[in-house]
């Protein structure tokens, strides 16, 4: 039986406080999915310095990486992209009809993988770099 | 009747489009992290290195076909979350069109790159 959902209210972000799971699924995985598009247009670019030769290519991602900020935006583009894979394996599961009931516990899951995946993944990310 | 609480339009393609993308990306981006982050160190990218990769046909078309996929499922998550929050009219079809656009430039551009690294198409 359906039932009434306004989404006006929902979407109300004053109202963060009475979100549920879902709803928090819901606003992580668009914001990954802001950062991670806006990420890409970004990295285009700076391969693109390719076109200007070799060297330029080079200097230009080895002066990056040299950078201890770059390195720790990498860990946080780690971290929104992990995010987004895991949430968006959950969501294409719940589209099939695989663990709408438990849409709740696999968000948290997503969560608490993303989190391992990442602490554990910061030393090869500063792996190099000086301060 | 329930209100619908979905981005996309009933009997589009797009959600359809969005979530095959979505599995294809899933394996390639995590690819893609794991060969540039753990097998190779982002520190040790050289010209060289992004060269001796994309010479080979099979990591060339891999990238080309990760570039589109990437691009159309930003590009149509983007505008799926715009229409989401209410675009209609005028200012759907000039944000589609501005979108559109991007994402052939960013193509292009992708694919350039590609082809400066790998001196041409390596067949």
């Amino acid at each position: 039986m359906s039932q009434s959902y306004n989404r006006g209210l929902i979407e109300d972000f004053s109202r963060w406080r009475e979100f549920s799971a879902g709803m928090w699924a819901w606003i992580f995985h668009k914001f990954t999915g802001w950062v991670l598009v806006g990420y890409l247009f970004t990295h285009i670019a700076v391969l693109s310095t390719a076109l200007s030769g070799a060297a330029a290519y080079t200097n230009t991602i080895q002066a990056l990486e040299s950078l201890l900020v770059v390195r720790i935006l990498e860990v946080g583009l780690l971290a929104v992209a992990v995010f987004h894979i895991l949430n968006g394996l959950r969501l294409l599961f719940v589209d099939l009809g695989v663990g709408l009931e438990a849409q709740d516990k696999s968000f948290y899951a997503s969560l608490i993988l993303t989190g391992v995946i990442v602490v554990a993944s910061v030393p090869t990310f500063l792996s190099g770099v000086s301060i | 009747m329930a209100e619908r609480y979905t981005s996309f339009e009933p009997g589009g393609r797009r959600w359809l489009w969005q979530r095959l993308t979505a599995a294809f990306l899933v394996v390639v981006l995590a690819f893609h992290f794991f060969l540039l982050h753990f097998v190779n160190h982002a520190d040790e990218v050289t010209f060289a290195l992004s060269q001796a990769r994309m010479e080979q046909l099979t990591y060339f078309s891999l990238m080309i076909l990760f570039l589109v996929t990437a691009t159309f499922h930003g590009v149509n998550g983007v505008y799926n979350a715009l229409v989401n929050q209410g675009l209609t009219g005028t200012r759907k079809t000039a944000v589609k069109a501005i979108l559109g656009l991007a994402s052939v430039l960013l193509i292009v551009q992708g694919v350039r790159t590609a082809l400066a690294w790998a001196g041409g198409v390596p067949i």
